[in-house]
């Protein structure tokens, strides 16, 4: 039998169309969810209030700063050293055995589960350097986990920019230095702002991580050598102590709207930038 | 007649690939010189290297010798930096940054650590107008440089390296996207730097050659087969070589 390709091209975009349609709709499932039973919960008092009684009463203040802070110091840590690493990697040597055992190392790092993180930020930085359970381990510990991510997408996307704008600028004098921060990385700073969002992502939502080197208090963190506890790490403690089923979905609510904030806030701010530059 | 440039006995390998066999050529003073040959034979290779822009890629071995005012720009103690703002390139595509008109022109500036807002606006407006830009462009400089038509585009990076007054002017085939009036345009344009600046320009275009050039240098497989005055080398060469391709016997 002939295919016919009218009908290959039919089947095609079929199976491509429920596929796409098959993700959104898990997308949104999970969001209606947790949204339909955690609105009810949030409200103002909520979100600003300190918990009582381990979060059987009261709001999630503490771990909303604390999943702020864990973050910003993740990403403070992580972001330099990632676009850093990146840079040199892609502008400053060439190609060789040794920039693709780190590749290769980055791309490994990347996908070891986030309790191994969680385990070597609890001996290294916890015990070793007696940092204790605190912002600074926690934070310590999450850069580790995201700069292999952050890495690899600044790489891509200085590989993205064109080699004609290198060229150029060199060609004018520009030294390699002038040449990175003048036009790669301008350029490249939606793709590494991607990477830099995925890292975000991947420190509010992680758990394990968290618990093991940041721990789990309850208090508000007065400096970096504080306990703190994030949203994620205290939606899994009220669900899994079963403390309270409803604050639980009231934190998860708080998590998801912040994710989906922070991407659609990213999002607006590569358009303004590509729009920018063109 | 001054030589600016001299190349002397040139080899370049991309790694195990001879693409310059002990090529020879003076560059004059304030002439055009124009390199021509078929596709493949090294012309832009032998051109980048007069700016050393081989040097931005790997695996690249160069043994010879091409002096700049009698100065080996292949010597350890060579500024690569200073060397690429006297001898400047044009692109085969246009290739403005994704930013304003302005501030293309003044990039070289910028880097140059100039940051002075009026000698930057003075010397973009004399680049400018040493590209026939000026006028069209006066009242546009904050519009984003991509949006211009390709011949405004390519004689935008001509001002960009007019700014950094540059001694020697390099051009890859500069005309090959744009059609026959925009490249009638860049021609009499040339015709007239020609009086501040040393020009070397790679092309296929053998009428354009022909009609621009002082002095032609005909490429085969990475040899310079002939070089001379372009009157002769068009009407009376003295290669057999030459003659078949200028016939158009071949290539
Ligand atoms: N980066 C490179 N690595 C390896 N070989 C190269 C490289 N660049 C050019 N070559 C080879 O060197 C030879 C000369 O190339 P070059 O680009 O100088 O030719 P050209 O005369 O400018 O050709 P064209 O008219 O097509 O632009 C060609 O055989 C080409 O394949
Ligand atoms: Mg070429």
């Amino acid at each position: 039998m002939k295919l016919d390709p009218k009908n290959t091209q039919r089947a095609a975009v079929a199976v491509l169309g429920s596929a796409t349609l098959l993700t959104l709709t898990a997308l949104i499932f999970i969001i209606v969810f947790v949204l339909e039973k955690g609105l009810p919960v949030l409200n103002w008092s909520f979100l600003t209030g300190a918990p009582q009684d381990m979060g059987r009463a009261g709001g999630i203040f503490p771990a909303i700063a604390g999943s702020v802070a864990l973050t910003v110091l993740a990403v403070l840590l992580a972001a330099p050293l990632g676009v850093g690493t990146a840079v040199y990697l892609t502008e400053y040597t060439r190609e060789s055995r040794l920039t693709a055992i780190i590749r290769f190392g980055a791309d490994c790092l990347a996908g070891i589960p986030s309790i191994i993180f969680g385990l070597f930020g609890f001996i290294l930085f916890v015990t070793i350097l007696k940092m204790g359970w605190s912002l600074l381990a926690g934070g310590l510990t999450l850069a580790l986990m995201i700069l292999p991510t952050i890495i690899r997408t600044t790489e891509e996307a200085i590989k993205a920019v064109p080699l004609s704008y290198r060229e150029v600028s060199y060609s004018l004098g520009a030294t390699r230095w002038q040449t990175v921060y003048k036009v790669i990385l301008p350029n490249a700073l939606p793709g590494i702002l991607t990477g830099v969002m995925l890292g975000v992502g991947r420190s509010l939502g992680e758990t394990a991580a968290v618990i093991f080197t940041a721990g789990s208090s309850l208090r508000m963190p007065a400096s970096i050598f504080d306990s703190v506890r994030t949203m994620a790490v205290h939606f899994y403690l009220l669900a899994r102590e079963g403390i309270s089923a409803e604050n639980a979905y009231g934190t998860a609510a708080a998590l998801i709207i912040a994710v989906l904030s922070v991407n659609l806030l990213a999002y607006w701010m590569m358009n303004r930038m590509v729009a920018k530059r063109t | 007649m001054d030589q600016k440039i001299e190349i002397k006995d040139l080899d370049l390998f991309y790694g195990s690939f001879q693409a310059l066999k002990a090529v020879s050529m003076p560059v004059y003073d304030r002439q055009i010189t124009a390199l021509i040959g078929p596709s493949g034979c090294g012309k832009s290779t032998l051109l980048r290297c007069l700016n050393r822009m081989n040097d931005l890629i790997s695996e690249v071995r160069i043994t010879g010798r091409a002096l700049l005012d009698g100065v080996n720009i292949y010597d350890r103690s060579t500024d690569v930096e200073g060397l690429r703002k006297r001898v400047g390139m044009v692109f085969q595509r246009p290739n403005p940054f994704p930013l304003p008109i302005y501030e293309n022109v003044v990039y070289g500036l910028r880097v140059a650590g100039e940051n002075d807002k009026k000698t930057l606006d003075q010397t973009a407006e004399k680049s400018l107008k040493a590209a026939w830009l000026w006028d069209q462009l006066k009242d546009k400089l904050h519009q984003p440089a991509i949006s211009l038509p390709l011949d405004q585009q390519q004689r935008l990076c001509l001002a960009r390296l007019l700014a950094v007054e540059p001694e020697v002017i390099l051009m890859d085939e500069p005309c090959s996207s744009l059609d026959p009036i925009a490249t009638a345009k860049v021609e009499e344009l040339m015709l007239e730097l020609k009086k501040d600046y040393t020009i070397v320009i790679v092309t296929h275009n053998m009428q354009q050659a022909a009609r621009v050039s002082d002095f032609s240098g005909y490429m085969l497989l990475g040899e310079m087969i002939e070089f001379g005055e372009t009157k002769t080398l068009f009407t009376n060469p003295s290669q057999k070589l030459t003659e078949d391709y200028i016939t158009g016997r071949f290539g």
